[in-house]
């Protein structure tokens, strides 16, 4: 099936198959690599990416059904100069990452939580983030940087293709 | 891990979905938020040779209160039902529903019909006493939520049964508690108390393969012992099984909690 998507602001056409995951045409179709996928059935948490702006699982999604959506992926967190996002300035400077698997899906997540409540304290981060799973840093370095990174985003984060509309 | 091929039909009304199913003759199957069915897929448990998408359904997602009632289309988003205000029991169950990326495609209807043992959604449809309307080949019917629930993971819908809107009686008072090992994980028991027409009615879920009523506990109540005496008779009169996330006596001494908890939110302690 031939279906059309916004990537991270881009227009895309794509061909794929209905068993195709979201997940695997924005890796395989989309060369778009960011995105991991580690269980594959929903519960990890790596592969979340925004779908019209709420978070989804990618590898629960067909790419088919995606169509006429926008995608956003943790490649359209840095800015068209290819600087960081305040958000993956603050994993780098927190330990936020060991092996960085996980930290796709967490970035995203943590986008969309300070997007729509950008005053959530330590607890509310911990819940929000519970839905992602990491097995190198104890997650004490990710809730760290997300909390600093609240600091630096004094105005209200919007998705880059939100603001690119 | 991925899934087997399949036919893909992206529905425009719930007629078509009914003739799609029709002419699948059993094969097919359903996608709504896909957070129950994709891992199914692609754990390859089920091989389904057509999916009917009903996620472009026009009008299948509104909430409406209704006299005494609230009316949930089939497609609502759980993340829906934690923002809206007309029914805060529902609201409430939601909120303990998985994680947002799983709240935000998950969906009522799909939750119904997945009949998880553990699930939220279906101890809150048999708490309050829900109405189930259901579209099939024969046109629509309404079921009531307690005779669509079989067993684990089993309804009484056929084949070609699409599920449009469930209808939640408002309670006059409620309380929800629910146990679980990790925050969105499912939960380990779940206590919904609700009082519905003049009655106390006080439903347990993770205990049974479906929602089970705790019978001897609400004629406790009823007849104005304690709530810790109603959370002991639940405890006795359940018949839960072990499994690796707790033994039957750990369940019996939760669910035992739970009810009490839930009693304490209507003012019975
Ligand atoms: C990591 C994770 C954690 C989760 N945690 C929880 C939790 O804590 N509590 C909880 O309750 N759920 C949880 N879920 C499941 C989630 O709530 C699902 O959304 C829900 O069980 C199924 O809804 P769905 O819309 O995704 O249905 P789908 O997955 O699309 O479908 C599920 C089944 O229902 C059928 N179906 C769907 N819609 C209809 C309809 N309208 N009429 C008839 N049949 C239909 C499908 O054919 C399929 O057989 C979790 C899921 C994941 C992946
Ligand atoms: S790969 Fe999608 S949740 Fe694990
Ligand atoms: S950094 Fe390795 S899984 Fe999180």
């Amino acid at each position: 099936m031939n279906i059309s998507l916004s990537v991270n602001g881009e227009r895309t056409q794509i061909d794929v198959e209905p068993r195709r995951t979201l997940a695997d045409a924005l890796r395989e179709d989309c060369g778009l690599t960011g995105t991991h996928l580690g269980c594959e059935h929903g519960v990890c948490g790596a592969c979340t990416v925004l779908v019209d702006g709420e978070p989804a699982r990618a590898c629960l999604m067909f790419a088919v059904q995606a169509d006429g959506s926008s995608v956003t992926t943790v490649e359209g967190l840095e800015g068209t100069d290819g600087e960081l996002h305040p958000l993956q300035e603050a994993f780098v400077a927190h330990h936020g990452l060991q092996c960085g698997f996980c930290t796709p899906g967490m970035l995203i997540s943590a986008l969309h939580l300070l997007d729509t409540e950008p005053d959530a304290d330590r607890d509310k981060i911990r819940e929000e983030l519970s839905g992602n799973i990491c097995r190198c840093t104890g997650y004490q370095g990710i809730v760290d940087a997300v909390q600093a990174a609240q600091g630096a985003l004094a105005e209200p984060v919007t998705t880059p293709e939100a603001s690119d509309e | 891990m991925k899934c087997a091929p399949f036919d893909y039909v992206r529905a425009g009304s719930v007629e078509e979905v009914v003739k799609v199913l029709g002419e699948a003759d059993g094969d097919g199957k359903i996608l709504a938020g896909g957070q129950s069915l994709v891992p199914v897929l692609a754990l390859r448990m089920a091989r389904p040779s057509v999916l009917v998408d009903v996620n472009r359904i026009p009008g299948l997602a509104r909430i409406r209160p209704v006299d005494g009632a609230v009316e949930v289309g089939a497609l609502t988003r759980h993340s829906r039902l934690v923002e809206q205000t007309h029914h805060p029991l529902l609201a409430e169950a939601a909120r303990w529903i998985g994680h947002t990326a799983i709240r935000s495609r998950g969906t009522t209807g799909g939750s119904i019909a997945h009949a998880d043992p553990s699930a939220e959604l279906p101890v809150v449809a048999a708490g309050v006493d829900a109405t189930v309307t259901i579209a099939g080949p024969s046109g629509e019917r309404t079921v009531a939520a307690e005779e669509l629930f079989l067993g684990a993971l089993l309804t009484s819908l056929d084949d070609g049964d699409m599920i449009v809107r469930v209808r939640f009686p408002l309670p006059t008072r409620w309380g929800f508690a629910e146990f679980a090992r990790r925050h969105g994980d499912f939960a380990l028991v779940t206590a919904v108390v609700a009082e519905i027409a003049g009655s106390l009615r006080i439903t347990l879920g993770g205990v049974a393969a479906v929602p089970q009523r705790a019978r001897a506990a609400e004629q406790i109540v009823a007849d104005g012992g304690s709530a810790k005496d109603a959370a002991r008779a639940t405890a006795d009169e359940i018949d839960p099984t072990a499994d690796l996330h707790g033994s039957a006596p750990f369940r019996r001494a939760i669910a035992g909690e739970m009810v009490r908890r839930a009693l304490a939110q209507v003012g019975i302690e």
